[in-house]
């Protein structure tokens, strides 16, 4: 047993972040509840729909500007699923904002019914997605949200990188006609994306090329993958790397190119390896017949280790050391 | 529509379940019977909504969250004018959208229901929505005795009132009986009204088979700032003397014989209903 670790960077990948120019940003849960702010200042059929989860979902400030547009209901996940369905159905845009853990299981009926089902403009909110409550323990993970809500037709999967994605992401959740679920971590990240940057629901971001190993990676654990790459780049290796901010729908095209343009494809989520980011593109590419090098990095299938988020992605090689030598072994093959 | 009207239009309507739940070889027809003249009086007395104003922001809203007893509900939308009647001759067949429970597909129909104690959540978002715009709509949702083991509901019952929803109605469908018996005797929910009251509702309780206390019940001013919560008291199988208060016709479907024997019940009821005012 050893102290937490605190950072979810060593120092060579705080080093390799420097090299490459990456700017830090905020967390992306700030960066959601400032959009959205923003968004609903504009817009008063934009709600925020919380379950005692303002303050984690760092939307205070939004209670306090906009008090009627910000509503209660309690710890009840599935009051506040049920309930944001029905603003759906009446003219409203609710943001339901509440823990991913309990949001995408215990109310998992109401998203799949009253939400997917009746096919009502509703956004469910994951916060705190992932390890990010880390040594608090399983009871606050999520590890299969990706998994459950795949398997539920008429939703929209949105797990945003950094600050960009996540700005771009709620700007067309909020256009969006259809359900949608927002995932996010708690913790700032970097800023991995230029200025000419341009997002679109469904379409991968490629922030490198190359054609020796593709890392297909989402969410929060994208600056990993890119930070590998660097290191990779360094060693004469030129990795690919795409964003995969949407699950669902999966960027095909851009999963087929990576299975036949590379050697090796990895893929990267802050999810089981069972039913998310890394089964999904081995079922694009094995029934478009492109046989590769692959690997679907993410918490394996036992009692996840406890510990920090920091210490949880490194014992599973959710960082750049442990994604380059994932990356090395393939290629080896 | 007269009382009188009303029940001339529920026996017929009965009639026309029964035949609708032959046909598709599927349907709860006990809770059917119990909740069709709530649904009766709800639909031609009490909800400002048609066909015509079905897309209206400022229409009331019924979601029925005893979604199993959906062929009562196709009935009383068709007798509205929502939908032809020749429609209901596809209920339950390959590729109709008269599916077993509302759906949204249905002109009329609000929100898609089936997995029980997601009606009064469902509704109470509509309530809220209502009040940020100032809309004056009412929302009524459709319970169930069993139904009420969900604790989804309980959830809802204790937000509706902290919210002060008076725009809303719960009614319970309150015929004790579910799929495996009394209610008392699988999961007691009594003293429901009790229940409520202390959770802030405001209780009120009827027979759910009398026309003018359903009317006045669902139409009389509610009690500020509190949601209502209407307990109708029901006859599970109502109107056919051999599905009255039997379990089994749950989702029981007449065969043939049966069909034959509940219709005459209700056709001589029918033409006694002719000859008086």
């Amino acid at each position: 047993m050893s102290a937490p670790a605190s950072s979810l960077f060593t120092p060579e990948a705080l080093a390799m972040a420097e090299k490459l120019g990456l700017g830090k940003g905020r967390a992306n849960l700030d960066e959601f509840a400032a959009t959205l702010g923003d968004l609903a200042r504009a817009d008063r059929n934009i709600l925020a729909v919380t379950s005692d989860s303002r303050g984690s979902g760092k939307l205070a400030p939004f209670g306090h500007a906009l008090p009627g547009q910000l509503v209660e209901v309690g710890i009840a996940e599935q009051n506040l699923v049920g309930i944001v369905a029905g603003l759906a159905a009446s003219g409203k845009k609710p943001f339901g904002v509440s823990p991913a853990c309990f949001l995408t299981a215990r109310s998992l009926e109401q998203i799949k019914n009253d939400v997917c089902y009746s096919d009502v403009p509703a956004v469910l909110v994951g916060i705190s997605a992932g390890v990010s409550y880390g040594a608090l323990g399983s009871t606050h993970h999520s590890l299969h949200d990706f998994a459950v809500l795949r398997a539920i037709h008429n939703l929209a999967i949105l797990a945003p990188a950094d600050n960009f994605e996540t700005r771009e992401g709620v700007r067309a959740t909020a256009r969006s006609s259809g359900p949608v679920y927002l995932r996010f971590g708690k913790v700032p990240l970097f800023d991995l994306h230029g200025p000419d940057a341009t997002f679109e629901t469904g379409s991968a971001i490629t922030l490198c090329g190359g054609n020796d190993v593709a890392f297909i990676a989402t969410g929060e654990t994208v600056v990993h993958a890119r930070l590998a790459a660097g290191q990779l780049s360094e060693a004469g290796v030129k990795a690919r790397v795409l964003s995969m901010h949407t699950i669902k729908p999966l960027d095909v095209d851009a999963v087929l190119r990576a299975g036949r343009e590379c050697r090796a494809v990895i893929t990267v989520e802050e999810h089981s390896v069972h039913g998310g980011l890394g089964e999904a593109c081995a079922a694009v590419l094995l029934q478009s017949g492109v046989a590769v090098g692959f690997r679907i990095v993410g918490i394996p299938d036992e009692d996840t280790v406890t510990g920090s988020q920091a210490d949880i992605f490194r014992h599973y090689g959710i960082s750049m050391e442990g994604l380059a030598m994932v990356a090395w072994n393939l290629l080896a093959l | 529509m007269t009382d009188h009207e009303l029940a001339l239009n529920a026996v017929r309507l009965r009639q026309r379940l029964l035949r609708l739940i032959a046909n598709a070889g599927a349907g709860h027809t006990g809770g059917d019977l119990s909740c069709l003249d709530i649904l009766n009086v709800l639909y031609h007395r009490v909800l400002r909504v048609s066909p015509a104003t079905r897309d209206d922001p400022d229409r009331d809203r019924y979601v029925q969250s005893k979604g199993h007893c959906v062929e009562a509900l196709y009935v009383v939308l068709s007798s509205c004018g929502f939908f032809p009647d020749a429609d209901l001759d596809t209920v339950c067949r390959f590729r109709s959208p008269y599916v077993g429970h509302p759906t949204r597909k249905i002109p009329g129909i609000e929100m898609n229901t089936g997995a029980l104690g997601h009606g009064l959540p469902v509704c109470l978002g509509m309530a809220l929505a209502a009040k940020m715009d100032g809309r004056s709509a009412r929302v009524f949702t459709l319970l169930g005795d069993g139904e009420l083991a969900e604790g989804s509901n309980w959830e809802a019952a204790m937000a509706a009132a902290h919210h002060g929803l008076d725009n809303l109605t719960a009614i319970l469908d309150h015929n004790t009986l579910q799929i495996t018996g009394p209610t008392r005797e699988v999961m007691s929910n009594e003293p429901v009204g009790d229940k409520f009251r202390a959770f802030g509702w405001e209780v009120r309780e009827i027979d759910g088979h009398n026309y003018a206390a359903l009317t006045r019940a669902l139409t009389d001013p509610p009690g500020r700032g509190k949601p209502t919560f209407l307990i109708a008291n029901t006859i599970k199988g109502k109107g056919v003397s051999f599905m009255e208060n039997v379990a089994k016709w749950h989702h029981g479907v007449p065969s043939e014989a049966e069909l034959a024997l509940a219709l005459g019940e209700l056709e001589a009821a029918e033409a006694a209903m002719r000859f008086t005012s």
